[in-house]
């Protein structure tokens, strides 16, 4: 494994959807700064976001964690809970436990974790209930 | 396609951007929920929505999606005008439905992002 040339990582808040979008912003700003190439940073920062509605939507708060090294972007999802009961389920596109409330702001279609899946080169979920969720998410460099 | 020829196709007011005209966008992708457009929209694309929220413009920023069409007369607020400027976005609106709105573009020849699009 390379050295690590950056880690920087972002709080966020459950229910805080007026700052939606804030830590993904400053992730995507800080890997375009360091040049990484432009599809990467475009698949990262989609992933972010994803990870980051679920944080605000699910999770009891939480943070995501940004490592830049030589080989690899590696983003990480970290919350206090609750957990998913189905992590199979919550892979599925269309899956959802959103609230109405929340599909009115346009998200909760289910389609978040197959979403950051899809973009990741490696993903890795783990969750316990009543504990929390920790999701891996790796982007090759080269 | 051109902005300036999307927003006259679409009998659209410019509302951000109007210098802009000379912009292009290679496909285009309708939808009101945000997390579809994060699943599949391509960059260089253009968004054509009927929802009202500065999460449009959030969503679009991650995406590098630089134009978006609002439907059904929806008039964006402020804070969406304001966050869509900082951005160097350009935002429009149609009384257009999303149906008719993408109807239009696409009998002039700008496709979707599916591989079939």
């Amino acid at each position: 494994m390379d050295e690590v040339v950056l880690r920087k990582s972002y709080d966020v808040e459950a229910g805080d959807f007026e700052s939606a979008g804030d830590a993904s912003a400053g992730i995507k700003a800080t890997l375009k700064r360091l040049g990484v190439p432009t599809g990467i940073v475009r698949r990262v920062a989609i992933a972010a976001y994803e990870s980051e509605i679920n944080l605000i939507i699910h999770s009891m708060g939480g943070s995501l964690t940004l490592t830049v090294d030589g080989e690899s972007v590696c983003l990480v999802s970290d919350d206090r809970g609750p957990g998913i009961a189905s992590i199979e389920k919550a892979l599925q596109a269309g899956w959802s436990t959103a609230p109405d409330s929340v599909r009115s702001l346009g998200f909760g279609a289910g389609m978040g974790l197959p979403n950051m899946k899809k973009n990741a080169d490696e993903f890795q979920i783990d969750s316990t209930v009543n504990v929390g969720t920790h999701i891996v998410m790796r982007f090759h460099l080269s | 396609m051109k902005v300036s020829d999307i927003a006259s196709y679409l009998d659209a007011t410019i509302i951000v951007g109007k210098d802009q005209g000379d912009f292009e966008v290679s496909s285009a992708f309708g939808s009101d929920l945000m997390s579809d457009v994060l699943a599949f929209i391509k960059d260089n694309s253009l968004l054509l929505t009927g929802l009202v929220s500065p999460h449009v413009v959030r969503t679009c920023e991650m995406l590098d999606v630089m134009v978006i069409v609002f439907v059904r007369g929806k008039r964006p607020s402020e804070e969406i005008v304001e966050l869509a400027q900082e951005r160097d976005m350009i935002v429009m609106t149609t009384n257009l439905t999303l149906y008719e709105a993408s109807g239009v573009l696409y009998q002039h020849g700008l496709g979707g992002t599916s591989d079939n699009g």
